[in-house]
């Protein structure tokens, strides 16, 4: 191989930082964005989710990718699914024997991960055609570019909605004295779609690439 | 090889799926044993839970030593069987007629409070099982605490049965009356009439829940009348 690339070069850092913004899977494909509204009530679970989803975006484009060169072109849906669903088993088997009471709260979300497009998005888009180095970083990026909305999601929603961050209580006695409620609404999963609407929105007034142009 | 032709899918199919299948049993088989304590922790920190004593998952092996003094099986006659009260499946001692049940009991020692009796619980919500504890004083009648879980309630409807709020309600109820007649504990509507010594606020919005839990306090409970009554 001449093209002696390094792991991290311009090109492949990209790979890892624009689905932070440019290409967010969440707010500018709007990918995974079921999962999304149902694990962010918390900081906790969305953390562990977001770190669950790295893993199988990350160890995924890196097999697909070791194989691309010897899997069957009219199977290779199934090949994908075979692979990200074994991963997702065992991210939750762990998660069921290390963190229980966070698994228990992620519940059948863990499972899901094997719908979540991006996963299936990266494999088709990028794992089938590069090379493992960068396919693992562009599986690490997606994931988390996925899991910075995740987290940033939770945050606001724990914060809003039971006045806690990660668990610990952050707003004073004080304020619930002079009247302040915890906004219940926050919990339940609209406000999280809501929350994901107002990101994409300070997203792209920031970006004006991002903004479709009227026809 | 051809990398279209069937011989190669197929083959690559077959090595493919006896590999992930190793691979996972594997993991499933080294992985069992932690997941097997974490639900007996689990298990434990919801008896004790019951009994009003809140712990972490790494206190509550000890804590549970310490404070639960027994558990054992009786049948609905209320006679001692020789089951374990823990590791036993409520859900098929309930597919039995009750004169062939065994049920559960722990004997938790709250030092100056006296001895506390915990009853696992098992019924049915509305999309999926509900389960839970409830502990009772050694009067039988006077409910020291409860815990309640569920499988698939809906959220911020019948789930709310998880939370202290709910849970908090069921202290200090009677599941006698007065004449010494079993009532079990009502969960009632709003403007629904019943006494206030067995009456526990039912969850708005999450009725058909809230009745089943109703209904799994009675049927479970029920069948420990003659214990309770040679106790008594």
């Amino acid at each position: 191989m001449s093209d002696k690339e390094a792991l991290f070069s311009k090109k492949n850092l990209r790979l890892l930082t624009d689905p932070l913004g440019s290409k967010n899977p969440i707010t500018v494909q709007v990918l995974g964005i079921c999962s999304a509204l149902a694990v962010t009530a918390q900081l906790k679970p969305a953390f562990v989710m977001t770190l669950s989803v790295i893993v199988v975006t990350a160890l995924s484009n890196v097999i697909i990718s070791l194989l691309r060169n010897t899997i069957p072109n009219r199977i290779r849906i199934i090949v994908q699914l075979v692979i990200v669903a074994s991963l997702v088993i065992l991210v939750d088997q762990v998660l069921k024997a290390f963190v229980y009471d966070v698994s228990k709260q992620l519940s059948v979300f863990v499972g899901l991960i094997i719908t979540n497009c991006i996963i299936m998005g990266r494999l088709e888009a990028f794992a089938l055609g590069n090379k493992p180095g960068p396919a693992f970083l562009d599986g690490i990026g997606n994931g988390a570019g996925y899991g910075l909305i995740l987290i940033v999601v939770a945050f606001f929603r724990e914060l809003l909605g039971a006045g806690t961050i990660w668990g610990f209580h952050v707003i004073p006695e004080g304020f619930y004295n002079l009247g302040y409620v915890n906004n219940g609404l926050m919990v339940l999963s609209p406000m999280a779609l809501i929350t994901v609407g107002v990101i994409i929105w300070f997203q792209r007034t920031k970006n004006h690439d991002l903004v479709e142009e009227n026809k | 090889m051809n990398r279209n032709g069937n011989t190669y899918t197929f083959i690559y199919a077959s090595v493919m799926v006896i590999i992930v299948a190793a691979i996972l049993s594997f993991t499933a088989i080294t992985l069992k044993p932690f997941q097997e304590r974490n639900v007996e922790i689990e298990k434990k920190q919801n008896i004790l839970s019951a009994i009003n004593i809140e712990v972490t998952s790494e206190e509550a092996e000890d804590v549970y030593a310490q404070r639960i003094t027994d558990s054992y099986t009786i049948n609905s006659k209320g006679e001692r069987t020789d089951g374990n009260a823990f590791t036993i499946d409520l859900k098929k001692e309930q597919s039995k007629p009750l004169e062939k049940r065994q049920l559960p009991i722990f004997e938790a020692d709250l030092g100056d409070e006296g001895i506390k009796y915990v009853i696992p619980l098992r019924g049915a919500g509305l999309w999926g099982p509900i389960w839970g504890y409830i502990s009772l004083n050694d009067d039988f009648e006077t409910v020291y605490g409860a815990i309640f879980d569920h499988a698939s309630e809906t959220p911020g409807l019948g789930a709310e049965i998880v939370t202290d709020a709910f849970q908090d309600n069921f202290k200090g109820k009677k599941i006698y009356n007065n004449s010494g007649e079993f009532v079990s504990l009502i969960v009632a509507k709003a403007g629904e009439n019943a006494p206030e010594q067995h009456k526990v606020d039912a969850i708005s919005g999450g009725t058909i829940t809230s009745k089943g839990l109703q209904d799994m306090l009675y049927d479970d409970l029920s069948s420990y009348k003659n214990f309770f009554n040679t106790k008594k």
